[in-house]
C-alpha cells in the first residue's frame, strides 16, 4: 500500500503524458507519420505480442529487441568487465595508473559509435561481434576511469589503519580499496547500462541483421510504417530501463551500507 | 625495559616551505612497560604527532625512537600496538562486528575466533545489541566505542588512544574509563592516552606529561600520587583536587605561553 502510494506521482505522471499525447494527436489531426497516437503504438505492440506468443507464427520485433538486447548485454559484460579488471590491474602500480589515465580520459570523449562502420568491416556486418565490439568500447572507458578512481580516493586515515595493522598489499586491496571503489563501480555500470542499448541500437543504424531494433527502425521508418517503428522505439527503451533497473538490483543488493539506500 | 623511549624527538611538516611547522621539538621520554601515561596540552601541540611517531605512521624528522625495544616499524610489523585514533575510522561497509573483527582478519585469525573475541569486545564497551548493526545507525560515541573495542580486540601490549573518549557523555566516559582501568590491571598493557580532560588524565594515569605549542615541546612531567584500584572515591579525594589544580596551573602557563 505504501509502496504504491510512493509510485502513485509516477503513474500519474505517465499516464498524464499519454492521455495529452493521444488527445494533441486527434485534437491537431496530427498526421501518423508525423507522430503516432500512443493507442496506435500499443494495438501494434499487442498484435506483435500475440504473434510472438502464437506457436507457429513469428514476430520479428520480438526477434530483434532479443538479438539487440543480447548485443547490448554481451558489449556490457565485455566491456565492463575489463574495464574493471584493468582498472586492478592499473591501480596495482600508481605510475601505470597515473600514465595511463589521461588517455583513458581522453578517450571516453571520443565519439566511439563513429567507429561503428569500421567494426562492422572487422568483423562482418551481420556478425553481432562487430556490435558488441563498439558497445563494449563504448562502456569500457568510464567504467575502467571510474573504478580507478574508486580504488584510488581512499579516505588517508582508512589507510592509516590498515597500515596500523601492517596489512599486506593484498589485503588493503581486498578490505578496503575494492570495497570503497564498489560505488563508483556502480555509478559507471548505471551508465554504462543506458549506453549499451544506445550504442546496439545506434550501431545497428550503420547496417546489421534483419532482425535487430536498430535495422528494423530504419526499415519501418523508411516503409513509413511509423507505428511499428515507434513500437521497436518503445521496446527499446523498455529494455533500456529493465536493463538499468536490474543494475540498481544489484546494486542495492550489494551494498546496502551504501548512503544513497539508508532508510529511517 | 621500557615500553617507549624517545631522544631528542623532532618532526617537522614540510621543512623548507612557506608551510613549516615544528610539531615536536626534543621530546625525551621514558615510558615504562606496564605504565599508565596521559599526554595532556593545548590544541596544536603534537600529541597526535608523537603518537603517530610512535605507530610508525609517519617518520621522525631526527631522533632516536624505540617501542619494545625495536624500531618503530619493526614494532608495527609485530603488531605490539593498538591505535585509537582521535577519528572513529570504522569502514562504512562493515557491520559492527565485522568492523571490531578487522584487525583479526588481517592478522589472520579464525572466524569462530574472530567473532567470539567480537562480541566480548563489544559487550564490554557496552554495544553487544548492536553487533549487526552499521556504523551510519550509531551514534558518534558509539561509534567511538567501537573502534576502541576494535584496538584492543588483539590485545596488543601498546595500547596508544588518541582522545578516545572525547564523543562520549559524561556518565558513559567515567564508566568506560573505569573499564579501561580494569583492562590495563588484567592485562598489563602499556597505555598512553591523549586527552583534552584533566580529571581524566588525573584519574587514570601513573604519570602526565603536559605540553605545549609552537613548537611542540614537554614541559612538565606530573607524577600521581593517588593508589589504585581507582574508583568514584578517587574524585572526591583531596590529593585528586590537587593534582587537578596543579595540571590547570600548568596548562594555563602553557596556554599563556602560546604567541
Ligand atoms: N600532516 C600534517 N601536515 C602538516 N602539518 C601538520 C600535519 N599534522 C599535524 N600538523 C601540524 O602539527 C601541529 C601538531 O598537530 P597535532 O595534530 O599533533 O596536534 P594535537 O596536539 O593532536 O592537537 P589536537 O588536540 O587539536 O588534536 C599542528 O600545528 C598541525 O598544524
Ligand atoms: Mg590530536
Amino acid at each position: 500500500m505504501t509502496r504504491l502510494r510512493h509510485y502513485l506521482p509516477t503513474i500519474a505522471v505517465a499516464v498524464t503524458v499519454l492521455l495529452a499525447w493521444e488527445l494533441l494527436v486527434v485534437a491537431f489531426d496530427i498526421q501518423q507519420f508525423l507522430l503516432p497516437k500512443p493507442s496506435a503504438i500499443f494495438a501494434e505492440f499487442a498484435y506483435q505480442l500475440g504473434l510472438w506468443l502464437a506457436p507457429d507464427e513469428r514476430s520479428i520485433l520480438f526477434e530483434s529487441s532479443g538479438a539487440t538486447f543480447w548485443e547490448a548485454i554481451g558489449g556490457f559484460v565485455i566491456g565492463c568487465g575489463s574495464g574493471v579488471l584493468v582498472a586492478l590491474i592499473t591501480s596495482r602500480w600508481t605510475i601505470i595508473s597515473e600514465a595511463t589515465m589521461p588517455f583513458a580520459i581522453a578517450a571516453n570523449s571520443v565519439p566511439i559509435i563513429a567507429f561503428a562502420p569500421i567494426m562492422n568491416n572487422w568483423f562482418g556486418i551481420t556478425n553481432p561481434a562487430s556490435k558488441m565490439a563498439i558497445v563494449a568500447i563504448i562502456v569500457f572507458f568510464p567504467t575502467m576511469i571510474n573504478t580507478v578512481r574508486g580504488l584510488t580516493l581512499v579516505d588517508a586515515r582508512q589507510l592509516e589503519l590498515m597500515r596500523s595493522y601492517a596489512a599486506a598489499p593484498s589485503e588493503v586491496l581486498l578490505k578496503l580499496r575494492i570495497p570503497n571503489a564498489l560505488p563508483y563501480i556502480f555509478s559507471a555500470l548505471r551508465v554504462a547500462s543506458a549506453l549499451s542499448l544506445i550504442g546496439a541500437v545506434v550501431a545497428e543504424f550503420f547496417g546489421g541483421p534483419r532482425a535487430t531494433l536498430g535495422v528494423y527502425i530504419t526499415q519501418e521508418a523508411s516503409a513509413f510504417d511509423f507505428a511499428k517503428a515507434w513500437t521497436a522505439i518503445m521496446m527499446a527503451s523498455i529494455i533500456g530501463i529493465a536493463f538499468y533497473l536490474a543494475v540498481l538490483f544489484l546494486e542495492r543488493r550489494l551494498m546496502p551500507w551504501h548512503v544513497s539506500f539508508r532508510v529511517e | 625495559m621500557n615500553a617507549i623511549e624517545a631522544r631528542g624527538i623532532h618532526k617537522v611538516f614540510n621543512p623548507g616551505t612557506d608551510e613549516e611547522v615544528v610539531a615536536l621539538q626534543d621530546i625525551d621520554l621514558q615510558v615504562a612497560s606496564g605504565e599508565f601515561l596521559s599526554l595532556v596540552g593545548p590544541s596544536g601541540c603534537g600529541k597526535s604527532t608523537l603518537m603517530r611517531l610512535i605507530a610508525d605512521l609517519l617518520p621522525q624528522s631526527s631522533g632516536e625512537l624505540r617501542v619494545n625495544g625495536k624500531a618503530p616499524a619493526q614494532a608495527r610489523l609485530d603488531r605490539d600496538y593498538g591505535m585509537v585514533f582521535q577519528h572513529a575510522t570504522l569502514y562504512d561497509w562493515r557491520s559492527v562486528s565485522k568492523n571490531v573483527q578487522l584487525p583479526l582478519e588481517v592478522m589472520g585469525y579464525a572466524k569462530a575466533e574472530r567473532a567470539k573475541r567480537a562480541q566480548a569486545m563489544l559487550d564490554m564497551v557496552e554495544l553487544g545489541d548492536f553487533v549487526e548493526h552499521y556504523p551510519w545507525q550509531l551514534s558518534g560515541g558509539m561509534q567511538q566505542r567501537v573502534s576502541i573495542a576494535r584496538a584492543l580486540v588483539f590485545e596488543p601490549s601498546v595500547l596508544l588512544m588518541d582522545e578516545p573518549f572525547g564523543a562520549l557523555d559524561e556518565f558513559t566516559r567515567e564508566r568506560m574509563n573505569l573499564e579501561l582501568l580494569r583492562i590495563w590491571q588484567a592485562t598489563g598493557t602499556t597505555v598512553v592516552f591523549v586527552t583534552h580532560s584533566i580529571a581524566e588524565a588525573a584519574f587514570l594515569s601513573q604519570r602526565i606529561v603536559v605540553m605545549t605549542p609552537r613548537p611542540g615541546r614537554i614541559t612538565r612531567l606530573v607524577d600521581n600520587p593517588l593508589p589504585y584500584p581507582r574508583d568514584f572515591h578517587t574524585r572526591s579525594d583531596p590529593d585528586f583536587h590537587a593534582l587537578v589544580a596543579q595540571l590547570r596551573d600548568l596548562l594555563r602557563d602553557a596556554h599563556e605561553d602560546q604567541p
